[in-house]
């Protein structure tokens, strides 16, 4: 049985994976010699052989241009032996990596230990499948886009207590403890912050949000844009909130017994979740794959965008110093929390007030918000940061003392 | 349509071996991963019933933040290594379990799914004629001939409508619930005396 055609001779396939052009031109060139679920099943896996290899390419890419701008920002040079500006390290620190001995440590649950890396790469490829590309280019643009992209991160946390558990290692074991705290703590104050943009664009499809963006989000928001921002160098383990694989505490945290390829997918997977999350704020808040000039240069913005967002990232890794446990805990619930609870009110106010009678905003409403937000935004910073420096600043010992976060910390290694 | 059959009873066995894992398996912490792979199994059927905002939600608080729960407690617990210890409560236990089934088998049967159902069925057999593969999403719903309220219901939208419309009452309780858990957490983390 071959495919049904609709009337104009192109076989119906639409919505399910979002109207991606491609998808379409390859399901079908199939879909008129073969069955119609063949024709399916081999567009979806041709999209999705190149989805994962842009991912995984662009980790490598990311690693590199991580190790470069360190360096520069350093003082130093970075790698730069073989290839243009020393590009080709990934390909030679991955050779490497893949002829080193895989190591099972004595003790360790064999199965449980061999699924994290694999549970962590699929957990990073999953949350790329919702991302607008360009102009209606998604692998699928899911009416509940920000939950799903929230919910693969989350499968991260339980990947890392495994990696922890299954190493029967005390340093690992620390370190996945301290991972899953930091972790938890923060998915409060970005889920918050992401309510935000949810009310503004009106809806929780990627696609719809970037269309929404006439202003850019972190313009309408910046708040939001910073709790963000902040929240997701905390769930990436990034410097300043890298206590999970503290080198100088706890040697690499839950990684410490991963050698050969499996250390290299766990690489993969976090320099992978660096590019995931650009794209997502570029995404969320960068106004996506608009921009201008024509629609079909949107994927040239968008991966401008996603570098701007990696750099990002790269500049705050090297630009502050590592915290305490008991502080990142203090800066999650004592800073980021009252921020995005700020943003959230704000934002349901300025939309009550602002909106028309279909509950749509315009530009121009969307510049006003722009302009208290910003203001607001400005003024919380300084008044939270005031007294979260006096909190911080308390001794450790006295915070462990009186602070029940802080105690359960020093039973997880941070004492 | 085979293919979504084969997709239904992969999700469908690994849900209740996982289930069976848990109860099953004597290291506990791999009751709590079983758990949580049954977790994401039942994610995935109710992503088969066109509830993506249900699934969604199931792998975001079910496996992100309970299993992670579980396994938390799991490495707090004390003589982790001798396994789930027998205890004397299976028989009550057996019971109570046995009793939840059969009243949600009850449930279950004597609802009257039709009202959401028939439409949907009606769109779903449209949907086969025209086309042949996966899932239809909103505009296929209204091409197939649902009416906007209907294609509403089915969505995140209608869900919040509901939980804030009709529902608000249990909704509100068990938001209750939870801050009254997360006042008992608290004190019970303080300790006495302090």
């Amino acid at each position: 049985m071959r495919c049904v055609t609709n009337a104009d001779g192109m076989l119906s396939a639409d919505g399910v994976l979002g109207g991606n052009p491609l998808f379409y031109f390859i399901y079908n060139a199939v879909g008129h010699v073969a069955p119609c679920w063949l024709s399916y099943l081999i567009a979806g896996l041709v999209i999705m052989l190149i989805l994962i290899n842009a991912v995984l390419l662009g980790a490598a890419i990311v690693s590199w241009g991580e190790r470069r701008l360190l360096g520069r920002f350093q003082n130093r040079v970075g790698p730069n032996r073989w290839g243009p500006f020393g590009a080709f390290q990934p390909i030679a620190d991955l050779a490497k990596l893949i002829t080193k001995e895989d190591i099972i440590p004595y003790g360790a649950d064999r199965l449980a230990f061999t699924a994290v890396p694999v549970i962590m790469v699929a957990a990073v490829l999953l949350g790329t499948a919702v991302l607008p590309f360009a102009k209606d280019v998604a692998l699928v643009d899911l009416n509940v886009g920000v939950l799903f992209v929230l919910a693969v991160s989350s499968l991260t946390s339980i990947a890392i207590f495994t990696a922890g558990w299954a190493s029967n290692n005390r340093y690992a074991l620390f370190g996945a403890g301290r991972a899953v705290a930091v972790l938890l703590s923060y998915e409060v104050p970005v889920v918050l912050s992401l309510l935000g943009v949810v009310l503004v664009a009106g809806s929780m499809s990627l696609g719809d949000i970037v269309a929404a963006q006439a202003v850019p989000f972190f313009l309408v928001q910046p708040l939001a844009f910073f709790v963000f921002i902040a929240g997701m160098s905390a769930e990436l383990n990034r410097t300043p909130f890298d206590v999970a694989e503290a080198e100088s505490e706890i040697i690499a945290g839950y990684h410490t017994e991963y050698s050969g390829i499996k250390f290299a997918l766990i690489q993969a997977a976090e320099f992978g979740g660096v590019l995931v999350v650009s794209g997502l704020i570029a995404t969320l808040f960068l106004a996506g794959w608009a921009g201008p000039l024509a629609d079909w240069l949107g994927w040239l913005w968008f991966l401008i965008k996603t570098f701007i967002g990696i750099f990002l990232f790269v500049w705050i890794r090297s630009t502050y110093p590592r915290l305490r446990l008991d502080q990142i805990m203090a800066v999650c619930w004592k800073f980021l929390m009252p921020l995005s609870i700020i943003n959230l009110a704000a934002v349901v106010l300025e939309v009550f007030f602002l909106r028309d009678a279909n509950g749509s905003l315009s530009t121009a409403d969307l510049w006003i918000m722009a302009a208290i937000n910003i203001a607001l935004a400005g003024g919380s910073i300084l008044f939270f940061g005031r007294f979260i420096r006096e909190k911080v600043r308390t001794d450790a010992h006295t915070a462990i003392a009186t602070n029940p976060v802080a105690r359960g910390a020093s039973t997880i290694g941070m004492g | 349509m085979w293919f979504e059959h084969i997709v239904f009873w992969v999700l469908s066995v690994v849900a209740i071996a996982g289930a069976l894992g848990v109860v099953l398996v004597r290291d506990l912490f791999r009751g709590a991963l079983l758990l949580a792979t049954a977790f994401v199994a039942v994610g995935g059927l109710f992503v088969m019933m066109n509830a993506e905002f249900l699934a969604v939600v199931q792998i975001l608080i079910y496996v992100g933040a309970i299993a992670v729960l579980f396994i938390f407690a799991v490495m707090l617990t004390r003589d982790v290594q001798q396994g789930n210890a027998p205890n004397r409560l299976q028989i009550p236990a057996a019971v109570i379990s046995a009793l939840l089934l059969a009243a949600m088998i009850a449930t279950a049967v004597s609802t009257d799914w039709t009202t959401l159902s028939g439409a949907g069925l009606e769109a779903k057999a449209q949907l086969a004629q025209t086309q042949a593969v996966g899932i239809p999403n909103a505009s296929d719903l209204t091409s197939a001939g649902l009416t906007p309220a209907e294609v509403e219901s089915v969505s995140s939208g209608g869900l919040a409508d509901l939980l804030i419309g009709n529902f608000v009452l249990p909704f509100e309780a068990v938001s209750l619930l939870l801050l009254g858990a997360a006042i008992g957490g608290l004190a019970l983390a303080r300790g006495r005396g302090r």
